[in-house]
């Protein structure tokens, strides 16, 4: 009886100390940057990249015809582009997180 | 004592529930971001206490600690370890447990692999995750508890059901729950986005994870179900249609719906209302087929009993649903469509047919599995449709969708020219012509035309996917000039979604090959046989050689006491195929009504079917021995063996598998030759290998961000290259 | 033909054929089920060349197995009322035994009734009954 008494105790005060701990962290630490589309704009970023090859391997394998993939080519990399100017005007990345944990 | 501390933990684990649902939306509301990672440490302190209850119940099972009454009801000290270890999992409590403790591990993952990704909507998701904990713990806390004991202790329990007796007993309901607990993650994430009107490229990148992983696990644990109903005797074969079956299926096929639309709004921004709906339909049908199996309201092999979590859990899925259909209206400006489509011949159209497809099989499962209650809401009387039923509907609808799993990967997005198509069409084409002309001229195929369209569809799936590799691997050679193989492998790493994608493609093809030809061309024959005698199925010849029996040494080792079979001689054209050994195996009864002898073996009794698996055709037997002519031995060692030595029961027993050895009375066998069921299997085999490809993390990080840097920088220096 | 006009057109054909389709399902489910049945409701209602699906509790010493066929009789779950004999060609299922609960497609044939092949489902007593305290769930 005692011993279960004690692990459920242990087991409080674990599961106390892991959800309080950032609420007592919170105290001494500058407040982060908000969410300024960022990390949206990277993923779609990416994306776009993905459709540009996607593009390029349906040209490759015969999928679409030379004037059809130029035109098509085109246009993703302007949208591509577009993408890229407006991370630029959000202004040199804050280290604010190792890079790469972001991503899945 | 462990019990004890099971009870209180449950507790802890509600209450950490219900604080992590306040911070989070707190944290969310409020903007106080410590608030979140609070509600996030939530979700890990939940598997910690609930990777506690687990352990505590898992060890009461290894000890057989009758003092539990899940341990006393489905566990016993003859009950071999391996078995204990996973009958855990088949009471009603148990499966509970282990569904809500593999959530928060699954959860954890989640909330792990997001903590500095979309903070808008993680918050949400967090509750929403917890929220399900919180449904689950709270059942496990005060309805359907895994810790209830008894006092005086019982000092043997009734054991395993010898039906659940079997190797995938330990892996198919872990899966299965790994399935069904994963795809409440995306739809968590789903209805975060929607509550705060996000649900752009990195939230896809994010849900389509989660689906993909969920529908991995959760087609094991379909193929793994029907893998062990096939080797047993009366669940009617690998697929029966049965309600819990129906119940695993569905959200699969609403997830390979989703995880193929998602695609198109990744590109074109296009279907949003479509996909939230798909994403938050099968997290609803997740919970409803975890539901399904406890609720008694439809009549399963496989179901648990009439319970009392009816109630509950119907509150919990009308909210469930309910709240989307909330959710995707009053977001709908959120979720309005950027493009519409370009043209009929494009990738996208063949996905939004493979969507209706999908959503079609769907709705004729759910229609058919929920006939019972329909037909009783509608005429008064309960009613239910059989297989015919459901394989006049999805024969077709399969047959489409192998068709456009080959026709998908050949046609370009946006806008394919017919011309392009035309001889993109051409090897596929004449490859499932091919396969026309041969099953034609070298099989009896043609009087089956349902099963011929199947294998010509295959082929067709064959001819695309090969070609597509054929032409990647020779566009990539012709680049690089690397070897073949090496080629291919780059190939490949470099275009993990195309190319896992593709052989999935191909192991569809393979599975549905298999199944066309397991339920057209299965010769299956019920016989009475004496030893000697023969009966013939589908060309083979089975020979009743001899009868086996064993005490107390059961060669499956499942604890059975008395194990009655018989050796089998397969022969083919005289030649000698193989030799099966189908048995039956008996367990002691839960009491002593019996006598000493016959409650040895008066309990359940389950087949061991003898199966010899091959690529070209499975040769299976299950054999029912007549135990009854054993009665009047049985009857009279009750009467020799005294009150005072029940061990001498054992030897009466072992006597009379002596008897039944020298003068076995005819036997009752169930004799099937299936053609290419192995190849169903293999298929399952290639489709995760293909999914696993496709979930594959993206090269390292750091040679991805140097190729992404260098493909900025060419962009920006040409954004208009000729 | 304009693009919009165009999609309309699209929509309403793919609607359309959905509705045609759901309704031809919702028709044949009503025609092709067999009505789920207790034994005495079987007895007072059974149509020669009609299928029903029997379920209720296999009686206690009612198998009896012949050659190549297995009889057995069927009672109301609750055990009161009258029973109706059933014979089963093939393999049952290996939980089938007397006193459990049997789901099973019958028809008439002279004054008993046939099992169809394959579709006798015996309920698994101890999987997933609902425990008491103290007592063993059998």
């Amino acid at each position: 009886m005692v011993v279960g008494a004690v692990i459920v105790i242990l087991l409080l005060a674990g599961v106390v100390w892991l959800v309080g701990e950032p609420l007592r962290a919170a105290a001494g630490r500058d407040p982060e940057a908000a969410d300024d589309g960022r990390p949206g704009l990277e993923a779609a970023k990416e994306a776009k990249y993905r459709e540009i090859r996607d593009a390029e391997m349906d040209h490759r394998t015969g999928k679409l015809s030379p004037e059809d993939y130029g035109r098509l080519d085109r246009q993703l990399r302007t949208e591509a582009v577009e993408i890229l100017r407006r991370l630029d005007e959000l202004g040199p990345e804050p280290r604010r997180s190792p890079p790469g944990t972001a991503s899945l | 004592m462990g019990a004890s501390v099971g009870r209180a933990a449950l507790i802890l684990a509600l209450g950490v529930c219900l604080y992590g649902i306040g911070a989070a939306l707190y944290g969310a509301r409020s903007g106080r971001r410590e608030w979140v990672d609070s509600g996030r440490r939530a979700v890990y302190a939940l598997a910690l206490i609930l990777t506690v209850c687990f352990a505590v119940l898992e060890i009461a099972f290894l000890r057989s600690d009758f003092s539990f009454d899940t341990v006393a009801g489905h566990s016993s000290t003859t009950t071999p370890t391996f078995y204990k270890a996973a009958a855990v999992w088949s009471s009603q409590e148990g499966s509970l447990l282990l569904w809500v403790w593999l959530l928060s591990l699954w959860s954890s993952a989640a909330i792990f692999l997001t903590r500095h990704a979309l903070r808008d909507v993680v918050p949400y998701a967090t509750a929403v995750l917890l929220g399900f904990g919180a449904f689950f713990t709270g059942l496990l806390a005060f309805l359907a508890t895994p810790f209830a004991t008894t006092h005086p202790v019982p000092l043997e329990g009734v054991g395993l059901n010898p039906l659940l007796r079997h190797p995938s007993m330990m892996i198919h309901p872990p899966m299965l729950y790994s399935g069904y607990t994963l795809f409440t993650i995306p739809f968590a994430f789903a209805v975060g986005a929607l509550v705060v009107r996000r649900v752009d490229a990195e939230w896809i990148r994010a849900i389509r994870r989660f689906a993909l992983a969920a529908w991995f696990f959760l087609g094991i644990g379909v193929l793994l179900g029907a893998r062990w109903s096939y080797a047993e005797l009366g669940w009617g074969g690998y697929w029966a249609w049965d309600p819990v079956e129906n119940a695993s299926l569905m959200p699969w096929l609403i997830g390979t719906a989703f995880i193929h639309s998602i695609m198109i709004q990744e590109k074109r921004g296009m279907l949003k209302i479509w996909n939230a709906s798909l994403v938050l339909a099968t997290g609803t049908l997740a919970i409803l087929g975890t539901f399904l199996v406890r609720s008694g309201i439809l009549q399963s092999i496989h179901a648990f009993g009439a319970s009392t979590l009816g109630v509950p859990f119907v509150v919990l899925i009308a909210l469930l649903v309910a709240g989307s259909i909330y959710l995707v209206v009053t977001r709908r400006d959120a979720l309005r469509t950027e493009h519409h489509l370009d043209s009929l011949l494009s990738r996208e159209a063949i996905f939004v047919l493979n969507n209706l497809v999908l959503v079609g099989l769907c709705f004729v499962i759910f229609w058919g599995t929920f006939f019972p209650l329909i037909s009783e809401a509608v005429t008064g009387a309960k009613s239910s449709v059989g297989p015919p039923w459901f394989d006049r509907y999805t024969v077709p609808l399969a047959l489409v969708l192998v068709l456009l799993s080959g026709i998908g990967p050949v046609i370009a997005w946006r806008r394919a020219t017919p011309a392009n198509a035309r001889r993109n069409f051409r090897v596929p084409t004449l490859a499932a012509m091919l396969a026309l002309g041969l099953l034609l001229a070298t099989t009896t195929a043609a009087r089956e035309p349902v099963a011929l369209a199947m294998f010509c569809c295959a082929a067709f799936v064959l001819g695309s996917v090969g070609q597509e590799f054929y032409r990647g691997i020779a566009a990539r050679r012709a680049m690089s000039g690397e070897s073949l193989l090496v080629a291919a492998g780059s190939l490949v790493r470099r275009n993990r979604r195309r190319y896992g994608g593709y052989t999935v493609h191909l192991g569809m093809a393979v599975l549905f090959v298999g199944v066309a030809a397991s339920s057209a061309f299965q010769d299956a024959r019920d016989v009475r046989l004496a030893p000697g005698q023969s009966a013939t199925v589908g060309g083979y010849r089975y020979t009743y050689v001899r009868p086996t029996a064993s005490v107390v040494n059961d060669p499956k080792r499942t604890g059975s006491l008395l194990d009655l079979g018989a050796e089998v001689l397969v022969t083919r054209g005289g030649h000698q195929a193989v030799t099966l050994y189908p048995s039956r195996g008996y367990y002691p009864a839960p009491d002593t009504s019996q006598g000493p002898v016959g409650s040895l073996i008066g309990g359940e009794a389950t087949s061991h079917v003898g199966l010899k698996a091959g690529l070209r055709r499975d040769v299976w037997s299950a054999i029912e021995p007549d135990i009854a002519s054993l009665q009047p031995l049985i009857d009279r060692g009750n009467k020799v063996v005294p009150a005072t030595r029940p061990d001498l029961a054992f030897v009466v027993l072992a006597a009379i598998a002596d008897h039944y050895r020298a003068a076995p009375p005819p036997a009752q066998f169930r004799l099937i030759v299936s053609p290419l069921v192995t190849w169903i299997w293999l298929g399952g085999l290639l489709v995760f290998g293909g999914g696993l490809i496709a979930m594959w993390p993206a090269p390292g990080r750091r040679v991805r961000a140097r190729y992404l840097a260098r493909v900025g920088r060419e962009l920006k220096e040409a954004p208009t290259p000729v | 033909m304009s693009p919009p006009r165009k999609r309309k057109i699209r929509l309403v054909t793919a609607l359309s054929c959905a509705v045609v389709l759901a309704s031809a399902l919702v028709y044949t489910s009503f025609t092709a089920a067999s009505p789920a049945v207790t034994p005495s409701q079987l007895l007072a209602q059974a149509q020669p060349g009609r299928t029903y699906q029997l379920t209720g509790k296999v009686v206690a010493n009612s198998i009896r197995r012949a050659a190549d066929t297995l009889d057995f009789s069927v009672i109301d779950r609750t055990g009161r009322g009258v029973s109706v004999p059933v014979r089963y060609t093939g393999a049952v299922p290996d939980a089938f035994r007397e006193g459990r609960e049997v789901i099973v497609s019958v028809h008439r044939q002279g004054a008993g009734f046939v099992g169809e092949n394959g579709s006798l489902i015996t309920k698994c007593p101890s999987k997933f009954a609902p425990a008491k305290t103290g007592s063993k769930p059998y």
